[in-house]
């Protein structure tokens, strides 16, 4: 689950991680008096107008509507509204939104902090995530903030720093200097990301984020240490921990097909191919969308019914699969193991005639307990459906319904 | 011979007397598996199965001298029951849960870096020797018996796997599910490890997903420390970067954990890559025939 920045923000500044303060506003209407309360907060006179989607490079990115870009400065309060016309309600392309733009609900109104004063400001990165190989936190850091970081990473390495969190004392303050001194700060600037950093790391693994980045983490003209930006991922485990962050989920950045399976229980993932897919089991739902790939089709979804598929289960998985346009097949794969083949192949029948008529092939591929009186069952239900035991003669029969 | 679990472990079900627990166990009770009793904390003192329910893992321990133990805790205590197996001395930890957060797992697996022990999984479908002991919650009848050893990540693929390799004439020694989460206790390069040491074991199926580099370290381990044919699989060629598919480890982040990156590190270190599940049996048996 990914966080918007505004909510990213307010939960650094609850661990005492000092932010480019901002207020978020829905309507227009409202743009001019939130600009005039964090002026009034923070003396700022300049406004950052940042559009609030789940995708990065919003910066660069483009209103469709507008052409505004999707992070914007209103040089006084009387830009403030023409600003966030501009971007709100409109729909936001950016390199990370796959070429589909995303309506902007949210704009956060943030105050200047790119201010003249007595030292140069600069822009660094930082993030915490896990390490897999290491299983352990890691916190990235670089002098080379402000833009992508897998462009650091890939032309020059060097300048990406890591340091590792031992999971049994946690993060140590010679490490917080270490980082501080990569980052080539002194004096003031020096004490205050000593601040920071642990700050952050708190932050990460309190609200049991898998990932928590910020970028630009900005080093003001006078001195303080500020994210200016903040993306967060949830880990989806951690959330029954935190109902009050799992309540700052905004369905409306997801696929709404995706949030009903969700809500059904069944974990679905929208793609964009012609052949629709059931199976249960995350790693044989994997491999049978291969199959239909090797089989001349491209997968229509990612679809995991789980260990019970029973009726109403399969029924829903229809429902959701059927919503799709482009499927021009659907393929069902079953390995009953505890879960006995002819109760599911009783479970299809059931939720095909519950249906009534489905408009597209169905293959059923059926192995396990029970396998052959499943098939029996599928072969006499009078059904447009296909039936299978082995995988190849699935694959075999999504290539020829597809001829 | 065999790896992780035999007829003469003595095993433990953590998390007996719940609906999970209870199902499971019997199934693996009526596999052979000799279990000789399970934790369920406050229900100590009774009898579950016709077996004793402990409060604690030490008082299983102390009075069955279980050396294996099966988690099926929920989610919110599992990491703990992992470490409170570890403590109490338990030799093989088989963790069944899904969704365990991933800084309980951070925790856990360093906790348990310091007893003599090996974790499988978690979010795993378990360990099974055949036609000794069932230590998970696979279909029992699939693995029949024979010289091939399984190591996977996910679960029904696994299932899918063993009915190939069987209905190819071959069948089953062991097979691992090693768990599809970020954070696992034994990877994809130690179970193939402890395969490549069995006598019994003659070939092996190595099965991966798209996600994290476990394969890759096992396909360069293999490649110098190879005695078996490993025939491989990953799923995952066609799902799309960014999106998690299903099981939390498998999300394509930077471009060595896709599919196509990994089949190729395996390809050079010569395992016999099927870019079809389909084509696992067969390619096993053809691999065998001509050893």
């Amino acid at each position: 689950m990914n966080l918007h920045e505004y909510q990213g923000k307010s939960i650094l500044k609850s661990y005492g991680v000092a932010v480019q303060e901002g207020i978020v506003v829905d309507k227009v209407e409202d743009a001019v008096a939130a600009a005039k309360k964090l002026s009034e907060e923070t003396g700022t006179s300049w406004f950052v107008v940042k559009a609030q989607i789940h995708a990065g490079g919003r910066g660069k990115g483009t209103v469709e509507e507008t052409g505004s870009h999707g992070v914007v400065i209103a040089k006084g309060l009387d830009q403030v509204e023409e600003k966030v016309a501009g971007i709100l309600g409109g729909h936001l392309t950016t390199l990370q939104t796959n070429g589909k733009g995303k309506k902007v609900n949210q704009v956060l109104i943030a105050q200047d902090v790119y201010y003249p004063g007595e030292s140069e400001p600069q822009e660094f990165y930082m993030s915490v995530l896990l390490d897999r190989e290491k299983g352990r936190n890691v916190i990235i850091y670089s002098t080379e903030g402000g833009m992508d970081i897998e462009h650091v990473a890939e032309h020059t390495p060097e300048k990406l720093h890591k340091e590792f969190v031992d999971p049994r004392v946690g993060l140590q303050g010679f490490q917080v200097r270490k980082i501080a001194f990569n980052l080539g700060l002194s004096g003031e600037a020096f004490k205050q990301m000593c601040k920071f950093v642990p700050c952050l790391y708190n932050a990460y693994e309190g609200i049991d984020a898998s990932m928590f980045e910020i970028n630009p983490l900005f080093k003001t003209s006078d001195n303080k240490i500020i994210a200016v930006d903040a993306k967060v991922t949830m880990d989806g485990n951690g959330l029954f921990r935190h109902p009050e962050y799992a309540a700052m989920r905004d369905k409306t950045e997801e696929d709404p097909t995706e949030v009903e399976a969700d809500e059904a229980g069944l974990n679905f993932v929208k793609l964009d191919g012609n052949v629709g897919c059931m199976v249960n089991g995350a790693g044989l739902a994997m491999a049978t969308m291969d199959i239909i790939k090797l089989s001349g089709g491209n997968p229509a979804n990612f679809l995991d019914v789980g260990g019970t598929a029973n009726a109403e289960r399969v029924e829903k998985a229809f429902h959701i699969i059927l919503k799709d346009p482009n499927v021009k097949a659907i393929l069902i794969n079953i390995f009953g193991g505890i879960v006995r083949c002819d109760r599911v192949a009783q479970g299809i029948v059931d939720a095909y005639k519950n249906i009534g008529e489905i408009p597209v092939p169905i293959i059923v591929r059926l192995q396990g307990t029970n396998a052959v009186e499943a098939k029996r069952l599928i072969d006499e239900s009078g059904l447009n459906v296909h039936s299978a035991v082995q995988l190849q003669e699935a694959a075999d029969l999504v290539k020829e319904v597809l001829a | 011979m065999s790896v992780l679990v035999n007829k003469n472990s003595r095993v433990i079900v953590q998390g007996f007397t719940g609906s999970e627990g209870t199902f499971h166990a019997s199934q693996m009770i009526e596999y052979g598996t000799n279990v000789v009793g399970g934790v369920t904390p406050g229900k100590g003192g009774n009898t579950h199965l016709d077996r004793p329910v402990f409060n604690t893992v030490a008082d299983a321990v102390s009075s069955t001298q279980a050396d294996t133990s099966i988690i099926f805790v929920p989610p919110a205590f599992a990491a703990d029951a992992i470490m409170e197996a570890a403590e109490a001395g338990i030799k093989v930890i088989v963790c069944i849960t899904e969704g365990i957060p991933v800084n309980d797992m951070i925790k856990a697996k360093e906790y348990i870096k310091g007893f003599e022990t090996r974790l499988i999984g978690p979010n795993c479908p378990g360990v099974i020797t055949a036609g000794e002991a069932k230590v998970g919650i696979m279909p029992g009848f699939v693995f029949k018996q024979g010289k091939i050893g399984i190591v996977s990540k996910s679960g029904t693929l696994t299932y899918e796997a063993a009915d190939q390799v069987a209905k190819a004439g071959m069948g089953i020694t062991t097979a691992i599910g090693i768990g599809g989460d970020p954070i696992i206790g034994t990877t994809t390069r130690e179970a193939v490890e402890l395969l490549m040491n069995d006598p019994e074991t003659e070939g092996i199926v190595m099965i991966g997903e798209i996600g994290g580099n476990l394969e890759a370290i096992a396909a360069k381990w293999i490649k110098e420390n190879g005695t078996k044919p490993v025939v491989g699989f990953i799923a995952g060629e066609t799902a799309p970067k960014g999106r998690t598919m299903g099981h939390a480890g498998a999300i394509v982040g930077g471009t060595d954990d896709t599919a196509e990156a990994k089949k190729r590190i395996m390809r050079e270190c010569g395992i016999h890559v099927v870019d079809s599940p389909a084509q696992i049996g067969a390619k096993m048996a053809e691999v065998m025939a001509n050893k």
